[in-house]
Formats: structure tokens, sequence, C-alpha cells
């Protein structure tokens, strides 16, 4: 997921998640990518929202996805065993507060996990070439360098001996109370001994002393005795314990961690079949460092829109590099608010490494995507929303930062179009003048004629189309902003009057 | 051996019986008991108290003290005798932790450590002193003592033989094998650490930081049966080091030397003395080694304060006003009068304490003072029992007071705090007079607070002192007591102007 750290799972996410999952209706999207799994909805969730702010780590994420689309059964199988490793741990039944049970416990965890190791490997073995992205190549290295027969048959004896069959042997020494100190697990000499060995031993046993005298019998009622021998026991596998447990923790989160990088790519596969189902378009975005202002596309459609009715729908082009103002005016229900849907889904998946819904889309990374809607709940009270309004604008100010963009649908006119575009003057001037891009959808005509007699570069005005004979073709078109609205368009269409 | 026998007495001034000594009487007036308490914290385990409570009757035996005190100021000293204190106290510990343990081998090693600390503790000691720039009689005589002592065949002994021991005790290693329920112990056969060879096969799983697992084993020093029987075996297999531990601890049995063991106490008398007035130190109040007779009545004190008072300020980080007095011949007698509330008993106890504490060879609490050796302390001050019954109460103050200078001497001291304050004005100057005449008669050093402005101007004896207030504020005090003739209308015009019933207050309320 990078090139330098791993997916954090527990990562911080924009502070404006709720306002965007709403207002782009992401959860479609994360429904789409999920197809029912809980654990994949988190990923696609945590990934979708967590945006990279660098072109290179976009790339690094497109070229594995690219991996990914081309060998997408491999890709699942590898996700598969990542998915076992975590069920078959859950099944391993043990209790590690004490040494001997934690190595019970995780040497047979790790046993489990071995074998998934070495499909793992195998996998590695037989398609590791075929894959192209930096991501998998390391991935792929790394298995084969480091899970070699050698190594995994080493560690599979390990955890045969650490059965202890034969007792365990350790050294000690005396502590400044001659109490016994520096317990270190030994491993025993080869049980054949060296004619020399077998000599002294020998020796001891005929001439020093009766073998008897040097060994401590607990007696079998003594409860005390048998407490006091596991202690010892324990003291003895202390460090081999702890660290098995850690190992376990490792080769846990190792494969908890491949089953979140995975899952994300398994999103995006699932996403790119249901798309490709339906003939939709999908394109690698070319990204741009913060800093440029680039925004441009060619058939850049309405994912959620599309995901949610059968047919495929319209796309709209795009051309606003250099321009930090879009305006969109127009007739209602004439693909504005799908338009700039459509925009800031492509923006958000851009900066995800995810492939996005168009034949063709550029732009620049944004520190921050944010969104202002209008809210149709409580249209009771008047002023009541504009407060909301306001308020929600407030903190998206405190979090954004130069290099943001926002998008603005229908914003400040909960209240008179005067009162409204005074306000959204200042405001968006603001936002422009610190280098923020706003992308405003709005009816407010006192406000986007102002904008536009400016004459300013940086501002592009865009117009819902409506053909000679009344008819929308969902398509935007560069144009001044008009004062009246298509609503009348509408009303004649739904009602079907004249 | 040298003439050396305690840190805190010369050949002149050794006390016998000091142990059980109690507070004086006049502790609580004081309020020396605060201050005994305040400098002994800590130190229970030396019963410093009993020589607080022993005052000396000799200037020799207190400048004995202070030259030693004087020698402790050097920080490089003063560290080395921390130091050594502190071995002393571990040496302690063990053997106190040697009595309370069950098995031979270990009750002997823990004996093995105390007598090694101790070695240790003598031997740096001697070191230190060595090297120290000592000037006090008593440092010198010490350090004389300590190189003859380590010289002897005793401690040479002593030394040599712990060091072998232990060196041969840290080199025992062995093995056990442990399987069902059999602990076999055998000889240590460099065998490969197993925990390292695993710990490096299982390295490669490690990514990030994981919870570390630690297994807590008891620290207890004590052993369980089991313990105990791998140490039987474990002696087995070295039979020649644990035989030579036994021997070494039936020798050994009283290693410690008693003059050693005596100044290990003492010195921390003048330890915790250094150390508590350091705190003072640091908050900018002063103290001085006060030049002590017994030949001239003629006192003086600088910048002098309660100590006791001066603790419960500088806890409260609060400021701390000093005081100065002096006597010239033939003043003998101190009358304090003034504002309520203005330091007048502070001023009553500093005097007491200061003469106190220049009596047991303590550094006294202020830039300089001069100060006089008394046979006898007392003090007179109001109890607070029986009020109800005031004639009791006269009676009881008139019992003390003459119970006092029956006792007294022309080299006594005498504190006074508002005596006879509990019967009418004509009987209590009256009877202030009277006894303030027996004072006088006595020659006898006095300091008395009383409200009896009369007393101040009894004798050429007596000096008046005031409790004084801020000018612009009568119902602030100053705290300072000058040397002033007695004027109550100071503290009148307070009183009068806090109940508005000063001139001004009264016409103005009466014509509103």
């Amino acid at each position: 997921m990078y090139m330098d750290r791993d997916f954090d799972q527990g990562g911080e996410i924009s502070p404006n998640e709720a306002a965007l999952t709403q207002d782009l209706e992401l959860d479609t999207l994360f429904g789409a990518m999920a197809v029912g799994d809980k654990f994949l909805l988190e990923v696609a969730k945590r990934a979708v929202l967590t945006s990279l702010d660098e072109p290179e780590a976009i790339l690094y994420r497109q070229h594995i996805l690219a991996d990914c689309l081309e060998r997408s059964a491999i890709v699942r199988e590898m996700y598969a065993i990542a998915v076992e490793a975590i069920e078959r741990e859950k099944k391993v039944w043990g209790w590690g507060q004490y040494p001997e049970g934690m190595l019970h416990r995780s040497v047979e965890v790790i046993k489990q996990i071995m074998d998934l190791l070495r499909r793992l490997r195998k996998i590695a073995d037989e398609h590791g070439a075929e894959f192209r992205s930096e991501g998998f190549t390391t991935l792929f290295r790394m298995f084969a360098g480091e899970l070699d027969d050698d190594y995994l048959n080493g560690v599979e004896d390990h955890l045969r001996r650490l059965q202890f069959r034969d007792g365990i042997l350790m050294s000690a020494e005396l502590d400044d109370g001659n109490k016994g100190t520096r317990y270190v697990l030994r491993k025993p000499w080869n049980p054949k001994q060296s004619w020399m060995e077998r000599i002294q031993t020998w020796g001891e046993q005929l001439f020093l002393r009766d073998r008897s005298d040097f060994v401590v019998q607990i007696a079998d009622r003594d409860e005390s005795g048998f407490r006091a021998l596991t202690e010892l026991r324990g003291r003895g596998i202390g460090l081999v314990a702890g660290a098995l447990g850690q190992s376990t923790d490792h080769l846990l989160s190792f494969f908890r961690m491949l089953r979140s990088e995975l899952g994300f790519y398994v999103g995006c596969l699932n996403l790119r079949d249901r798309l490709a189902g339906k003939g939709e378009p999908i394109c690698f975005p070319e990204p741009f460092a913060a800093g440029k202002v680039i925004l441009s596309g060619r058939g850049l459609y309405d994912l959620c829109l599309s995901l949610s009715v059968e047919e495929r729908v319209v796309g709209n082009d795009v051309t606003a590099d250099d321009k930090l103002l879009v305006m969109i005016t127009g007739a209602n229900r004439g693909g504005k608010s799908t338009f700039l849907r459509g925009i800031g889904l492509a923006q958000l998946m851009m900066q995800c490494g995810m492939f996005v819904p168009a034949e063709s889309f550029r732009a620049n990374v944004c520190d921050g995507i944010f969104t202002h809607y209008k809210r149709e709940e409580d249209s009771s009270m008047k002023s009541g929303k504009l407060d909301e309004e306001l308020s929600r604008m407030s903190s998206i100010v405190d979090n954004m930062t130069p290099n943001s963009i926002v998008l603005l649908n229908e914003s400040f006119a909960s209240t008179n179009e005067r009162e409204g575009s005074e306000i959204a003057r200042q405001i968006v001037r603001a936002l422009l003048e610190t280098g923020i891009k706003v992308i405003y959808v709005t009816h407010l005509f006192d406000l986007a004629q102002g904008f536009y007699l400016a004459k300013m570069d940086a501002a592009l005005f865009l117009r819902a189309e409506r053909l000679a004979d009344g008819r929308r073709t969902f398509r935007l078109v560069e144009g001044e902003p008009l004062p009246t609205s298509y609503g009348e368009d509408l009303y004649r269409r739904i009602f079907g009057a004249a | 051996m040298t003439g050396f026998r305690s840190i805190l007495f010369d050949e002149s001034g050794i006390g016998t019986g000091i142990d059980g000594q109690e507070a004086p009487e006049f502790f609580t007036d004081l309020n020396l008991d605060q201050v005994v308490a305040s400098i002994t914290a800590g130190r229970e385990e030396y019963n410093l108290k009993p020589f607080f409570h022993t005052p000396l009757s000799r200037v020799e035996t207190i400048n004995y003290r202070h030259d030693i005190l004087r020698d402790l100021e050097n920080q490089a000293l003063f560290g080395h005798i921390g130091s050594f204190a502190q071995k002393m106290r571990a040496m302690r510990g063990h053997l106190a932790q040697a009595d309370k343990l069950h098995y031979k081998y270990q009750k002997q090693r823990w004996f093995l450590e105390a007598a090694d600390i101790y070695c240790d503790a003598v031997s740096c000691l001697t070191h230190d002193l060595t090297l120290a720039d000592l000037r006090s009689r008593g440092f010198l005589a010490f350090r004389e003592y300590l190189t003859t002592y380590t010289k002897s065949g005793d401690f040479g002994t002593l030394l040599a033989e712990v060091r072998k021991l232990k060196a041969d005790l840290s080199g025992v290693r062995y093995c056990l094998h442990i399987k069902g329920n059999h602990i076999k112990v055998s000889l240590y056969g460099s065998e490969p650490d197993y925990s390292a060879e695993v710990l490096q096969a299982f390295e490669k799983f490690k990514q990030g930081s994981v919870r570390e697992y630690r297994f807590d084993f008891s620290a207890d020093p004590e052993m369980n049966h089991i313990e105990a029987a791998v140490l039987d075996r474990v002696a087995l297999r070295f039979p020649d080091i644990f035989s030579s531990l036994d021997q070494y601890c039936q020798r050994h049995r009283d290693f410690l030397d008693a003059t050693i063991g005596d100044f290990d106490r003492e010195v921390q008398f003048y330890v915790a003395c250094l150390e508590h007035i350091e705190r003072f130190k640091s908050a900018g109040l002063l103290f001085c080694y006060p030049a002590v007779t017994d030949r001239s009545k003629e006192v003086h004190g600088h910048e002098v304060f309660d100590l006791a008072l001066a603790n419960t300020l500088l806890r409260k980080s609060a400021p701390l006003v000093t005081n100065d007095f002096y006597l010239k011949d033939p003043e003998r007698i101190f009358v304090v009068s003034g504002a309520n509330q203005g330091g007048k008993t502070t001023f009553a106890r500093t005097i007491g304490q200061l003469h106190y504490l220049a009596s047991i060879g303590c550094p006294v609490p202020g830039r300089e003072a001069r100060l006089f050796l008394f046979d006898r302390l007392f003090t007179h001050f109001e109890r607070e029992e029986d009020l109800q019954n005031l004639s009791g109460k006269l009676e009881d103050d008139l019992l003390r007071i003459h119970g006092i200078l029956e006792r007294a001497t022309p080299n006594s001291i005498l504190i006074m705090n508002e005596s006879f304050s509990s019967t009418t004005l004509g009987d209590a100057l009256f009877l202030g007079t009277q006894v303030m005449q027996r004072i006088i008669l006595r020659d006898m050093l006095c300091v008395s607070v009383t409200f009896l402005d009369e007393l101040a101007s009894l004798s050429e004896n007596t000096v008046s002192m005031v409790s004084t207030v801020v000018p612009e504020d009568p119902a602030l005090r100053t705290f300072k007591i000058v040397r002033r003739p007695a004027d109550g209308l100071a503290y009148a015009m307070a009183i009068a102007e806090k109940y508005r019933l000063t001139y001004e207050s009264v016409k103005e309320r009466i014509a509103s």
C-alpha cells in the first residue's frame, strides 16, 4: 500500500469523513468493493478515505493495481491464504499467562501457519516473475529470500524440539543470596557422547558419588513443590516462550497486514469486475504534484450513479487546468450534481491509488478534499439552517490547508440570494486567495455573475446544456451564468404540460 | 591505638547513659520537639534523638563539634560520609536478612555479602579520609584509628577471605535437567545457549513493535524448598567452596568493630544537622557557628529566626522575618511587649532555641551570634489546662515559677511567656514585679513576654523590646521586635481602627 510503510488500519483519516461519505455517496462505492464482506468494507473505507499526497505514492499503488487487474486469480488466492491464517490462529486454544502455556500455544499456532507460509512461497516461486510492480516484486522477493526450505525446515525442527520431550536442560549461577539466577536454556550435547564424556560420566557414577545424590525428586503429594518446579521450568523457558509469543504476534500481524493490503486490491478487483460487466470505462489517472493547478478529463462519470442504475451513465469532459474556481450553473437535473460528484470521486479515488471512472483524467493532488452540500433535512427552520451551514463551513475552514479542494453544492442557498451571495462571495474569494480549489454548483446568480464579471483567469464557468428544443443533455458546456434556471423545463417534462 | 573514642564527645565530655535521654521539659514550649523531629526525620534507625536531648556542659566539647561540622562542610568529605553510611545501612540490611532466612547456605551467603559490604565501606572511608584535608581533632583522631584498624591482621584476613570466596561463588555454574518430577544437578558443560538459537531462528518474523512478553518471577530473597534442595546439590557439586563459606561464617561471627559502628551512628548527628540547615540556606536563610561562652552574659544575635516557624513557612514558601538582639552589661532581661500576634512569643522562643542549639554544638539560625552556655534552661509558658479555674491556674503559675527560681543559678536562662495573665491587672503587676526582682537578684538571663509595660523599665538590668506594626496601617504586623521603650498606644490604635473607634471615625459616625 505504501512504499515505505505498512498499511495502518488504525491510522488517521480525514476529519470530514462523514460529510464526504454522505455527499459523494461513498457507501455505494464501498459496497461495490466489498461485495458483502465486512472486512473488505472496512479496508475499502479506510483506504479510500486516507488520501496519499505524493504523485509517486499514487503511481506506486497504480502499478500494483495494474498487476492485480492482470493476475486477479493469483491475488485472490493470496488473499485467501491470509484470511485462513487468521482463522487458524483463532482455533488454537491456549492460555499464555505462564511461560509454559504461552510456549505451548505459540508452538501450535506457528506450526499451523508454517504450511501457509510454504504456500505463499510456492506462489512466489511459480508466478513471481509475472508481476511487474515494485510492490509485488518486493513482496515476492521477500518470500523467496526469507522463506527458503532450509529456513522453514529449521523452524519446524525447533518447533519439535520446543516440546521438550526429553525434559528441559538449563544452566544457572548463584546470585548474591545463593539463589539460582541467570537461568539459560541449554541444548544438550548430542546424545551420542564422545568417549571422553562417557568415561567421565561413568567415573562419576562409579567412584565419586551415587548419581542420586545430585537428584532432587518431588514427592507425589508435594503441591507447593510442583508449583516451585513449574516456576523453575518457567525461568528456563521464559525467554524462549516470550520470543515465540512475539514471533506468533509478528507472524499474525504479517498475515493481518497482508490481508488488509491485499483486501484493498481485492476490493478494487470487485469494482473493476462490476464496471467491466456493464461496459463502463476506467482509467489510471495522471497525478500531478500539489502546487500545480490541474483538472482535466474525458468521459468523467458519476461512478456511484452508475453503480445504482442498469444502463451506462453520461460522461462529461472537463478542461480546467490552471483554474482554481469552477462555477457551474444552469438547469436543474441537468447533470450538475453528478458532474460535481464525478470530480470528487475521481479526485478521491486517484488519491488512494485507484483507477477512476473516466476515459482519461488528470489532476493535482490535494491535501484535503472537502464537500459542502446543501442539506435537505430540517428545512422547516430557515435561520437554523443557515446557522448549520455556516457552522459546517467553519469546521471545514478549521481543517483546511492551502492545496485543498472544496466541492460546494448549492451552499448558502438557505437564505435569500443577496445574503447568500454575499456570504459565499467573501468565503470563496478568501479560499481562492489562499490557493484552495473551489468547485461550486450554484443557483445564486448574483454570486456567479459577480465572479464572471471579474474576469479572473483562474475561473471557469460551466453551464448545464440545454438544447434548442429545451431538452437536457446532462452535459456541461462552458458558458456565462444565466439569470434563470431551467426548473420550468423540468416542470414541463415531468408534468408533461406545455 | 590512639585516643579516639567518639566523634560526638571529646575526652572531657563523654556522656554516659545518653541513650535513654528523654526530651527536656522545655522542649515543647520552645517548639524544639518539632525542630528535632524535623532534623532526625528519616534517620530513625540511628536513634539520634538522645544526642539532641543532651546539652553539653563544656565550651570545649561544643568547639569540638563545631570543628567537625566545619570539616563536614567540605562537599567531598560529606559525600564520602554519605556513601559510607549507605554501605553500612546496606550491611545491616544484609545481616538482618541473613537472620530472617531459613536455609543454611542462604544465610551464610547473606552474611558473607554483609562482611563484603563492611570491608568495602571501611576501606573506602579510610582511603577517602586519607586524601581529605581534615582539621578537626575529632576527624583527625578517627582517621588515625581507621588507618591502624585497616592495617591490622584481623581486618586483612576478613577482607582477603571474603574476596576469594565471592570470586569462587560467582564462578559457580551448574546445570539443571528437569524431567517429570526429577531435577538433576550437574556441572555446566558449556552446552550451547538454546534460547539464543531459538531467538535467532525466529528473529526473521520480527517487524514493527509488538507487545513484549515478560514473565515476572518473585524477587523475594527467600527460597522455596525445591530451590533449597537444588542449592544443597549444588553445594555437593562444589564441596570446597561451600565448606570455606561455612568456616568463614564461624570465624568472623563478630566482624563489626564497635568504634566504627558507633562512629557510623554518631556522625549522623552532624549529617542530619547539615542536611537540615541546607534546606533553609537554599531559601536564603543564614546559619552560623555561634561564639559560645560561659563567662560573659553579653549575648547578641543578628538576623536570627525561629527554626520551627521557618520550617512551617518554608513549606508554604512564605517569607520569614528575622530579628536582632543584644545585651550590654549589666543588662540581663528582655521584656517583650507590644501588639499581639506581632511575633513576641516567636522572639522569645528564638532566643531559647538559639541557646539550646548552641549548647548541643549545632549551628544556629542567624547570621551571627554570641551565646551563653547555661547550666539549666527553664521555660514558664501559659498552660492551656484548667481554664475554668482561674485561681487554680494562678496558683499553678506561681508554683511553677517558684520551683524554677529554687533551682535556677546565675548561669541559668529563663524564658517566660505571658506569665500571670490570668489574674487582675493589679495582681499581675504586683506578681510580675516581685518575680522580676527575684530574677534580677539571681543575675540570670531572661526573656519575658508580657503585656505589663511597667516591667520593661523596672531596672537597669531590663531591656525593653517591642513588637512593631506598619506605621501607615497599624493593623499590619511587621514581626520585627525592636529595642525601644514600651508603648502600648500603637497597638491600641490598631484595635481602635479595626472597630472604627478612632477619633475621626467616632466623630464621623456620631455626626451621621
